[in-house]
């Protein structure tokens, strides 16, 4: 954790981004955990959080965005916008809610509408972010279609991804399958509910969103 | 989207037929299908754009007692090789499974392989 004379940390951001405030979205399919690492980066640097987590799909409805996030690792240093969008999917079934989980039928309607609503939400926020931490569960199959949609819109956007195999505290997670499955993108194990390895997740961020963003502006 | 007594319908749409319709209107066509209750293999599927903007077309047309949105599986996209490349050549999207999901359910996915099946009834159970 370095620290920067003003002016020079100035200069170092405006080489990195163009600009003091780069949007960084955290982006996944529901149920991965992205406001839980959300929660976890703020922790860690801000001391606040991003908002309220459940077992239940579908908790983050509406995006959340906290500015001014400086994460900073080794002498670099990276001050980021942190979106946190709700859970992209192709389907939301308001019997779900109900059956699984035990909501009332008005407020499994509720939640399903505004599922729906949250989905656009996170689709529209892709026009306007920087780079993108996208939170998969490693201890599911990884090639669902909204992972490798994700990932193939932004790469046609020639957005920087970094993927972030989350759950790994749990017995059954594969993180190296994710790695195979995503070769051409940076993977960090991690588990945003303890905090393992969150550490190189924020030095990978570092250098990749910096590596990748530099690359860009060639 | 009604469920006929008679079968489910199974269509496998030509890369021709595709090529024929604009982008728009390829993603009009098939949320079109998949809300009648059709599933649909497209001989040549969707950039990841496209896909995009076919989930977001979905969530904008759930029903919550009728259409619960779609199940959607197909394979990356195809590199071209260094001599496509220079010839222009972008990447292709390759075959592409889409139905309603209260039909449809994808049990598992890998590089060569996709599984899924038909289930009977509507929605979560």
């Amino acid at each position: 954790m370095g620290l920067f004379r003003k002016g020079t940390l100035s200069a170092i951001l405006q080489r990195i981004f163009g600009k003091k405030h780069a949007k960084i979205g955290i982006y996944g399919p529901p149920n991965v955990g992205k406001t839980t690492l959300a929660n976890r980066i703020l922790r860690d640097w801000t001391g606040d959080i991003m908002g309220s987590v459940s077992e239940v799909p579908h908790e983050t409805r509406r995006a959340k965005w906290k500015r001014n996030v400086r994460v900073e690792n080794d002498g670099s240093s990276l001050l980021m916008d942190i979106v946190d969008t709700p859970g992209i999917a192709t389907k939301v079934d308001f019997k779900e809610f109900m059956n699984t989980w035990g909501l009332t039928r008005e407020e499994a309607k509720r939640r399903a509408k505004e599922a729906t609503e949250g989905v656009i939400e996170s689709i529209k926020w892709l026009e306007d972010i920087d780079g993108v931490l996208l939170v998969m569960d490693s201890t599911q199959d990884p090639f669902t279609q909204v992972n490798v949609t994700i990932i193939g819109n932004l790469e046609a956007r020639n957005l920087p991804v970094l993927i972030a195999a989350n759950k790994i505290d749990v017995e059954e997670s594969s993180p190296a399958t994710l790695k195979s499955a995503f070769p051409q993108h940076p993977v960090v194990p991690i588990s945003a509910l303890t905090g393992y390895n969150a550490e190189n997740l924020y030095s990978t961020m570092v250098k990749h969103f910096s590596k990748k963003r530099r690359k860009k502006r060639r | 989207m009604t469920k006929k007594d008679d079968g489910i319908s199974f269509n496998l749409v030509s890369r021709h037929k595709l090529n024929e319709l604009s982008s728009n209107e390829k993603l009009q066509f098939i949320l079109r299908e998949v809300k009648k209750g059709k599933i649909l293999v497209l001989e040549h599927g969707l950039t990841p754009m496209e896909q995009t903007i076919l989930i977001e077309n979905t969530m904008k047309e759930i029903e919550q007692d009728t259409f619960i949105g779609v199940e959607m599986e197909g394979y990356g996209q195809d590199n071209p090789s260094f001599i496509q490349r220079l010839f222009g050549a972008s990447k292709k999207p390759r075959i592409t499974l889409i139905g309603p999901a209260d039909l449809l359910k994808t049990i598992r996915k890998d590089h060569d392989m996709i599984q899924t099946k038909i289930i009977p009834g509507r929605g979560a159970k």
